[in-house]
């Protein structure tokens, strides 16, 4: 019986360390409940309202009708009109619509013809996104042709489809500048968090704080040299991308090196502030994981950003990733210019800085 | 206290008490400590040293009372204190996986000392705590001793005018101990002042002022030799058979303040009223090869009369 027993105490032990410890304990709660609720909701394959823009050309009822009757399917939706498909183009490069719908100006003339109505184009960087456009290649037009003499003919798509940035729809283009969103995101908060935890457990940080040195001054020193271990991350991830999965980098590398710049700021300023939170390297894991895993089902990482519901969405827009792979896959797939993703680049920035200031804050040079 | 004199103390506080939540780890305590003198904090685990000395320096705020270090105001002024003082802790905080050279570097550079001098004043530090040997090595892989030199090297590296030292020496052997004082004096004699905590009775004698504190507050202060001059007992050392049974038995009469065995005698404290305390022990026990002896106080003797218990006892109940 003395195995049983000793087994017993290490057991009893156990459950009492993790009782007292209250962070791990919550979030031995808080994992499941919180990522459960989040992601039962959010996650959602079923690809629903993309926004997409049109370009009437034609002017005509017609082609009104058929954007309403498009619109009725709940694939998409209608979120802006351009004047030509050049504009329409520059807004999916720049990620605000995923397709556009052109209309020529000859399209009463096609529908008693019988001929191809349109084109389709498609931003098919995201595999799943352009699969849900691709439906609409062969739209039925029942509901709004009613004149029977009027026929189809045979083996015409109702749209012509032009896919862009992926015509081999392959979803690795997708997800490997994806990855070097998840992949900083683990790491670079990782480190940060447990850079001064670590300090705080072995006692360095008693003797530290005894000093002159000033919070912001030991912040941005703890933040720094990681940032180079992030952009040999990026580097190798898009590099393997490449060579191996032969993605290659459309935009300029100085844009991409920008964004992920401050993509790595953001990321470890986050680590920072969950170091002034966490009191052992254990709770620092734990709350990376917390940040982690919605960056990495939430962030449009794995699911469309446009398929969540909107709460979802605007949970997603807390998330520093979701920002990045908004960014990093307008540079690289689509080659963006850094500069026009203005919202996104002020985000991280914004979120940088108050994040930095919080940690600050919150990191006390005192021990009560 | 006159307060034109408070220009000759380094500290000088009022009242400082420190409380977590229903615990009072300070209590009261009225310091005023002399420029250039080593102070002591003597007691056991517990009883306030390192909550006072964390006071001090600013890491924690008091509770109430004013404290005064260096001229500044504790805790509002801490952070232009932190400039003039070293703090040496009780748990060794150096970096173990950086070099000997390298960790004085840091120290160096976090106080602002310009390249040149650092490069010299780490090898003075080096010579004079006697690293040489060990400069490029790792200090994970040091002795305590050598890491006790180095973290002393390291919190006077900026020349503080005021060092403190949380139980310095609890990871060292004696020799090493008898070492680092010699340091010690070193810095005193240039004019550092040094606060040092310890549970350690030969190392509480080397002090020039001494604080005997017990949960949280001050029994005792004055210099060594006064507090054993003064010491409210006379000391008897007691010789015989059956010391375990003998001890039970004087401890019961009230005159007697202590009974401590050490080997084959007994130290027996007793009352300073009792004017023939070996007449007073012999009438009390019948037992005819009882040999007693007048003896000289110890600073342990000190400690016992002052608190009532012996420093290890006094620890057990504090952590009880």
């Amino acid at each position: 019986m003395a195995p049983l027993q000793r087994i017993l105490a290490i057991i009893i032990k156990e459950l009492k360390q993790l009782g007292r410890d209250r962070l791990t304990f919550g979030m031995v709660i808080m994992i499941p409940l919180i990522q459960l609720l989040m992601f039962g909701y959010a996650i959602n394959t079923d690809v629903r309202n993309i926004p997409i823009g049109v370009v009437n050309q034609s002017d005509s009822a017609v082609a009104r009708i058929l954007t309403e009757t498009i619109k009725v399917t709940q694939v998409v939706d209608v979120v802006a009109s351009y004047n030509t498909p050049d504009e329409a183009e520059k807004a999916i490069v720049r990620g605000e619509i995923r397709g556009a719908l052109i209309f020529p100006n000859d399209l009463t003339k096609r529908i008693v013809q019988g001929e191809v109505l349109g084109q389709l184009v498609v931003d098919g960087s995201d595999t799943v996104i352009s699969s849900a456009l691709l439906q609409l290649r062969n739209f039925p037009l029942d509901e709004i042709i009613i004149e029977p003499n009027l026929s189809r003919k045979a083996n015409k798509p109702t749209f012509e489809v032009a896919l862009f940035f992926n015509p081999s729809r392959r979803s690795q283009v997708n997800i490997i500048p994806g990855l070097v969103g998840i992949i900083l995101t683990m790491t670079m908060v990782l480190f940060t968090s447990a850079a001064i935890v670590r300090e705080r457990e072995q006692g360095n940080l008693e003797l530290l704080i005894t000093t002159p040195i000033r919070s912001i001054e030991l912040m941005i020193g703890k933040i720094l040299p990681y940032i180079i271990v992030g952009l040999i991350q990026v580097v190798i991830v898009l590099g393997l991308g490449y060579l191996v999965f032969d993605v290659g980098i459309t935009g300029n590398l100085f844009d991409v090196f920008l964004v992920t710049l401050l993509f790595i700021a953001a990321s470890l300023v986050l680590g920072l502030i969950i170091s002034t939170i966490a009191k052992t390297q254990l709770q620092a894991m734990q709350m990376t994981i917390f940040v982690l895993l919605p960056s990495i089902l939430l962030s449009g990482f794995m699911f469309p950003y446009e398929a969540m519901p909107k709460a979802a969405q605007y949970i997603a827009e807390l998330l520093p990733a979701t920002h990045f792979m908004r960014m990093i896959r307008a540079v690289v797939l689509k080659g963006a210019d850094a500069t026009s993703l203005v919202y996104d680049n002020l985000w991280l920035i914004g979120f940088t800085v108050i994040g930095l200031i919080i940690a600050s804050i919150r990191f006390k040079k005192r021990l009560d | 206290m006159r307060i034109n004199n408070r220009d000759n103390f380094a500290i000088y506080t009022q009242g400082l008490t420190k409380k977590f939540g229903s615990l009072t780890a300070v209590n009261q305590l009225n310091l005023s400590i002399e420029t250039g003198s080593i102070y002591g904090f003597l007691g056991p685990n517990g009883c306030g040293k390192s909550t006072t000395i964390r006071m001090l320096c600013g890491l924690l705020t008091p509770t109430s009372g004013t404290a005064e270090v260096m001229g500044f105001a504790i805790p509002q002024q801490a952070e232009a204190l932190k400039k003039q003082v070293g703090y040496m802790t009780q748990k060794f905080s150096l970096y173990g996986d950086l070099t000997v050279v390298e960790n004085l570097k840091f120290m160096g550079q976090i106080f602002g000392l310009n390249h040149r001098y650092l490069k010299t004043r780490i090898d003075e530090l080096i010579s004079r705590y006697n690293l040489l040997a060990q400069k490029d090595q790792r200090v994970a892989s040091m002795s305590g001793g050598q890491k006790q030199r180095l973290a002393l090297a390291a919190s006077v590296m900026h020349k503080p005018a005021l060092l403190f030292l949380d139980e310095p020496t609890s990871a060292v052997d004696p020799e090493n101990r008898r070492d680092f004082w010699e340091k010690l004096f070193d810095l005193s004699e240039s004019g550092t002042t040094i606060l040092v905590s310890t549970h350690y009775m030969d190392e509480a004698e080397r002090c020039h002022q001494l604080a005997i504190l017990e949960r949280g507050a001050m029994k005792a202060e004055g210099t060594p030799e006064k507090l054993m001059q003064e010491i409210a007992a006379e000391v008897v050392e007691v010789k015989g058979s059956h010391l375990r049974q003998l001890k039970s038995q004087l401890l019961a009469f009230p005159e007697i303040k202590s009974v401590a065995q050490q080997g084959i005698r007994l130290r027996v404290l007793v009352d300073k009223n009792v004017s023939h305390p070996i007449e007073f022990i012999k009438t009390k026990i019948t037992d005819e090869d009882l040999e007693c002896n007048m003896a000289h106080p110890s600073l342990e003797d000190v400690f016992v009369t002052v608190t009532g218990n012996s420093i290890s006892e006094t620890a057990n109940k504090g952590n009880a």
